[in-house]
């Protein structure tokens, strides 16, 4: 019960990952591999934030907020210097990194208490009665229902406010930039500028996953950032699979987060049935080259005549 | 309006394949008024179209638009003056959207986007107009991703969102050549209904012999950067297109006559 609780809270938080990669390969249409590491920049800050004893939700606001910093640099250097969206990624990850464990200190940072998610914990506590109960016959903390809960709560509040914004006219442009960029253009807008709002807006969901998770987890760690982008990509594609190819809106964004969901649960299963933690990013890969590839291949193989 | 003031522009230059593509051009367009360009391949109409748009710095000169100097404009703060329409009937349009988003970002087109909702129920009747007008039935597709329709049929929305704010200049790039037959006529029809509006200065570029004598105000020919040839009022009225075609075998000759009136210079001073 506790695995399947952890493994669902897992998902709904690494959702909001799954979101901020969405923004920037659904619908900007480019891989941002900053993701790597403004996901752990989002962990850091919220680690040293708590650690020096500031309100956890100041501190994961700070933690969003640097996350949409790196975004824009990221975004300043493809439109602004004309560098390779992919290289731009590449050099802020890898900068990122350094400035990770300057932020941290070190390469591994011990959370106090569990942040955003006390809340949480009370009201389940508070409903319960007792800080442990028993849901069909196994045996439940209060702590993990609350990270269920918060997690929940997160995710929603993103995917309700993304679909939102979706629809606005800055929103519209956004899904316009990915779409015909020149149209764009003649339209009026730049789409430089549309660029980096939308990898700031991606980097800042992409940190405040990982400010979350650290919470959740109790600790930040320098290397968590590590194959993110493709866990992103791999629940993002995993969700288009679940709701079908529909427009960009809100059931393309409930989809990422079901997409994020499916795939913590498929890892836990396979962990399950005996999967080296180590191979993991090995399977996800796997997993996203599968995905890709595979629609294309099945077209291909229909459309050949056959006898 | 429109106005080049002495603008030059050159590419590759300095090498050898160094090209004058608009060499010292004056060209003024009147308000509300519909000018042709023609011109062979290599005139230098399509660098007066990147001119004009902005998507080429020029070298040289002036760039006015509705009497305000834009040559250091950028393409996109041109568009708060220019509506344009391109060769590729899907350039102008974005797929996965629909024809009511699309209409609903060509009227937003000034200014920065906001947090507003960008559909407003308001607006869908005018935009049903205005679709009507082109008499394809696409007043009841406006929820329809605009990728679902064919080139003609999107060229012509492109064309609705081009004028939709009734920009001063309507910059209109062979935004036919790609299209067959019987779509080129529908959107010209709608380009001529526009035009007739007065509302913008049209400029339409084109290779269409027949849509330069059966469409416009005004023919302006362009070769070797310049303008070589500019019919207006009754002129462009008597023009006929054996009249445009006598122009450019004329053309022709002239350039077969300069090629070898520098052949026989070179080997005379070797």
């Amino acid at each position: 019960m506790s695995v399947l609780l952890a493994t669902l809270a897992l998902g709904l938080v690494m959702a909001i990952l799954a979101l901020g990669i969405f923004i920037s390969f659904r619908v900007l249409g480019m891989a941002d591999i900053t993701a790597d590491g403004s996901f752990t920049l989002g962990a850091a800050v919220v680690a040293r934030l708590l650690a020096a004893g500031v309100n956890p939700w100041l501190a994961t606001a700070a933690g969003t907020v640097a996350g949409s910093l790196a975004g824009l640099l990221t975004g300043t250097l493809a439109t602004r210097f004309r560098i390779n969206t992919l290289l731009a990624g590449i050099l802020v990850m890898t900068a990122l990194y350094s400035i990770d464990l300057r932020i941290m200190g070190t390469s591994n940072l011990s959370l106090p208490g569990t942040g955003v998610f006390q809340p949480f914990d009370r009201v389940v506590e508070a409903v319960a009665g007792a800080p442990r109960m028993t849901i069909l016959g196994r045996d439940v903390a209060a702590q993990e229902l609350g990270g269920l809960l918060g997690a929940a709560v997160f995710a929603g509040l993103v995917t309700a406010v993304l679909a939102w914004y979706l629809r606005t006219e800055s929103g519209t442009a956004l899904r316009a930039t990915g779409d015909n960029a020149r149209m764009l253009r003649a339209l009026g807008t730049s789409t430089d500028r549309a660029t980096v709002i939308g990898l700031a807006m991606s980097n800042a969901l992409v940190a405040l996953s990982g400010a979350l998770l650290a919470q959740m987890q109790g600790f930040a760690d320098a290397q968590m950032g590590i194959g993110m982008i493709v866990m992103g990509l791999a629940s993002v594609i995993l969700g288009q699979t679940l709701v079908g190819n529909v427009r960009i809106g809100g059931l393309a964004l409930v989809g990422a987060v079901m997409g994020s969901v499916l795939f913590r649960l498929m890892i836990a299963i396979a962990l399950r049935w005996g999967l080296d933690p180590n191979d993991l990013k090995l399977v996800t890969a796997l997993v996203v080259f599968a995905a890709i590839v595979t629609p294309g291949m099945l077209a291909r193989w229909k459309a050949v005549p056959r006898a | 309006m429109l106005e080049l003031r002495t603008v030059r522009k050159t590419f590759n230059p300095g090498t050898a394949n160094e090209v004058r593509a608009l060499d010292g051009l004056n060209l003024v367009l009147e308000p509300g008024t519909f000018t042709v360009v023609i011109g062979t391949n290599g005139s230098g109409k399509s660098t007066l179209q990147g001119v004009v748009g902005g998507a080429l710095p020029v070298e040289a000169g002036q760039v006015l638009i509705g009497g305000t100097d834009v040559t250091a404009w950028p393409e996109h703060r041109r568009a708060a003056l220019v509506g344009r329409v391109f060769q590729d009937p899907f350039a102008g349009t974005a797929p996965t959207l629909t024809v009511a988003e699309n209409l609903a970002l060509a009227g937003k087109r000034t200014g920065w986007r906001t947090l507003a909702p960008l559909l407003r129920r308001s607006a869908r009747a005018g935009w049903r107009d205005q679709l009507a007008q082109i008499g394809l039935g696409l007043e009841n597709r406006l929820d329809d991703p605009i990728g679902l329709l064919s080139g003609g049929q999107r060229q012509a929305i492109t064309l609705v969102m081009a004028a939709l704010t009734d920009p001063v200049l309507l910059l209109l790039d062979e935004h036919t050549a790609a299209l067959d037959p019987r779509s080129a006529e529908l959107v010209m029809e709608v380009t001529a209904r526009i035009a007739a509006r007065g509302k913008s200065t049209v400029l339409m570029v084109t290779h269409s012999m027949a849509q330069a004598v059966h469409h416009g105000d005004r023919v302006v020919a362009m070769h070797r950067g310049q303008v070589r040839l500019d019919a207006r009022g009754p002129e462009k009225r008597r023009l006929s297109e054996s009249d445009l075609r006598d122009y450019f075998s004329q053309v022709r000759r002239d350039d077969a006559f300069d090629a070898h009136a520098a052949r026989l210079v070179a080997t005379q001073y070797r």
